[in-house]
């Protein structure tokens, strides 16, 4: 009992880095109809920045407090490095696309993610001593363990929680409550909910729906920053290949929740932490994969739009 | 208010509209009556920015409209409610009209609109906490004028209004537009239903395969040979 405890609050714990990456993909989706591929190597290039930042304030070796403030920064910095980074993409590559046959920027968007994943190696085999891990570019990176991972509940007890795992909750809890209130309560969030749901009514009612889309690349990327802050601190090891197999994981939990559903993704991200933390305990870590991906392909048999029930346009 | 001189437009290589003009002036109800297919919604698409003007010239207020953005357009007081509604079914009853408003900076004047809605159309502050797509089509035609009308529009452009409705709504909505009218908006209506519409309006024009094929004032189109015998089904 215990054990299945220990392991549905690890899965939440992971599940929070899953859904953060999986509302950037829902929200492009929800108001392109495009799977930007290249989301989660964006993630991936925003934790190198993230391991970069830390190692040149060096955070490893600072005290309490200059961490904190540090760690403030650098969350800043790669939420704002990876916003950016994806508004770019979004103008220079899917933009002259926006009147193209679907493929096509979905083609497109595999490219980019290639060409991240370059950029990521690239940046992994820098001459940079922050890079902890060896100079081997392909090499996992290792992460300083900024967060202490003692067992709160005391060294013999059975149950583990560590501040760690309340940071990750937390501020993740924190960073969705802020996007939910934003996207219901704001002029802007509301207009990219009416974008998604009519692209051709939304410029009726006066909506530049081209800054309704960067407005939507530039959330998306920074969700995505702060999610490769905290994976960062979480996981403590990083490489280039972690944007492919998260983004997979994210993409999953997104369509499991109903792709362009935004609470959707979040449900998602959570059940695909679950269920990997449930199944390498009670399963094997080898079946990880099967088993989530096997969980993917049952639900779009069963239930296709998602567990939420997916952003579907209206047909008149 | 809006001058349309021999205007082209149309999809790709097909063109619809092949040289239309026409004017609607200020405090006019205008109808443009025509067949399916006649151009007619491809022709206030172009008014509004959606479809691309390709040749001639389009003023709205004395100014050059061709190439300006429809959402710009909206910020100007050319309002289009299309065809079909266009509701956006999850947001709700009220958000839909916030959107309606979503140009204005005038919270007082957005909540005397929003009260003038809701005088209009009380079953939309009935159902304003429920999700736009859960209402009859009856209400979504209303919430659509509804949120047409909370962009303050200065000229309206109406696309089949009536269209599936049962009768008596479809009274209630062209009680609306009169009252629209007498309220200061100018008006260009397309409309299935030519009888009505004729009834309504000041003055009408009758398309016929991407052209004007007739243009005459509303109680002079009611009783021309040609168009009671086509649209009026005489």
């Amino acid at each position: 009992m215990l054990t299945l405890a220990q392991q549905l609050w690890i899965g939440l714990t992971n599940g929070m880095v899953f859904a953060l990456i999986a509302l950037g993909y829902t929200m492009v989706y929800g108001i392109l109809e495009l799977i930007n591929f290249a989301h989660g190597d964006l993630f991936m290039l925003a934790s190198f920045l993230a391991l970069t930042l830390v190692g040149l304030l060096g955070l490893a070796t600072a005290s309490g407090p200059v961490v904190v403030v540090g760690l403030l920064g650098v969350v800043l910095a790669c939420a704002i490095f990876a916003a950016l980074i994806n508004r770019t993409v979004d103008r220079v590559v899917y933009r002259p696309l926006r009147n193209a046959p679907k493929l096509a920027p979905l083609v497109s968007a595999i490219g980019v993610s290639f060409v991240f994943q370059n950029l990521g190696l690239f940046w992994g085999g820098l001459p940079l001593d922050v890079m902890g891990g060896g100079l081997a570019a392909a090499a996992p990176k290792s992460f300083p363990d900024l967060i202490p991972s003692t067992n709160l509940l005391g060294d013999g007890a059975a149950f583990r929680i560590t501040a760690k795992d309340l940071v990750v909750i937390g501020s993740s809890l924190c960073v969705m409550v802020a996007l939910w209130l934003f996207v219901t309560r704001s002029r802007l969030g509301k207009a990219m909910r009416a974008t998604a749901q009519n692209p051709l009514a939304a410029r009726l009612m006066g909506i530049d729906v081209d800054r309704v889309i960067s407005a939507t690349f530039l959330i998306g990327g920074a969700l995505a920053g702060f999610a490769a802050v905290i994976y960062g601190l979480y996981v403590n090891t990083i490489k280039f290949q972690d944007g492919y197999q998260n983004g997979l994981y994210a993409f999953t939990a997104a369509v499991l929740g109903g792709i362009g559903n935004i609470p959707g993704a979040v449900v998602g991200g959570l059940v695909i932490g679950i269920v990997r933390a449930l199944s390498d305990q009670y399963i094997g870590a080898q079946w990880q994969q099967a088993v989530v991906f096997g969980m993917l392909i049952a639900l779009l048999v069963f239930r296709p739009q998602g567990l939420l029930g997916a952003n579907v346009r209206e047909k008149v | 208010m809006l001058r349309v001189e021999q205007a082209r437009a149309g999809y790709g290589a097909v063109e619809v509209l092949r040289g239309i003009s026409l004017t609607v002036d200020e405090g006019e109800i205008v109808t443009l009556i025509g067949a399916n297919g006649a151009g007619k919604t491809t022709t206030l698409h172009t008014l509004s920015g959606l479809v691309q003007l390709t040749g001639g010239r389009i003023t709205f207020l004395g100014e050059n409209i061709a190439g300006v953005p429809a959402h710009e357009l909206v910020r100007r007081g050319l309002v289009h409610a299309p065809e079909g509604r266009k509701i956006f079914s999850r947001l709700t009853v009220l958000e839909n009209l916030e959107m309606g408003a979503y140009t204005r900076r005038d919270p007082d004047g957005i909540a005397r609109d929003l009260a003038r809605v809701f005088e209009l159309f009380p079953i939309l502050a009935e159902r304003r906490r429920q999700a736009g797509g859960t209402l009859s089509g009856g209400e979504q035609q209303m919430l659509a004028v509804g949120r047409a009308m909370m962009a303050r529009p200065r000229l309206l452009l109406l696309d089949e209004p009536s269209l599936g409705l049962a009768p008596l709504i479809v009274a209630r909505i062209f009680e609306v537009i009169r009252e629209l009218s007498k309220s200061g908006v100018t008006i260009l209506l397309v409309e299935q239903n030519a009888r009505m519409a004729l009834r309504l309006a000041h003055r009408g024009y009758v398309m016929e395969t991407g052209a004007i094929l007739l243009a005459d004032a509303a109680s002079a189109l009611l009783e021309n040979e040609t168009v009671r015998a086509a649209y009026l089904g005489e």
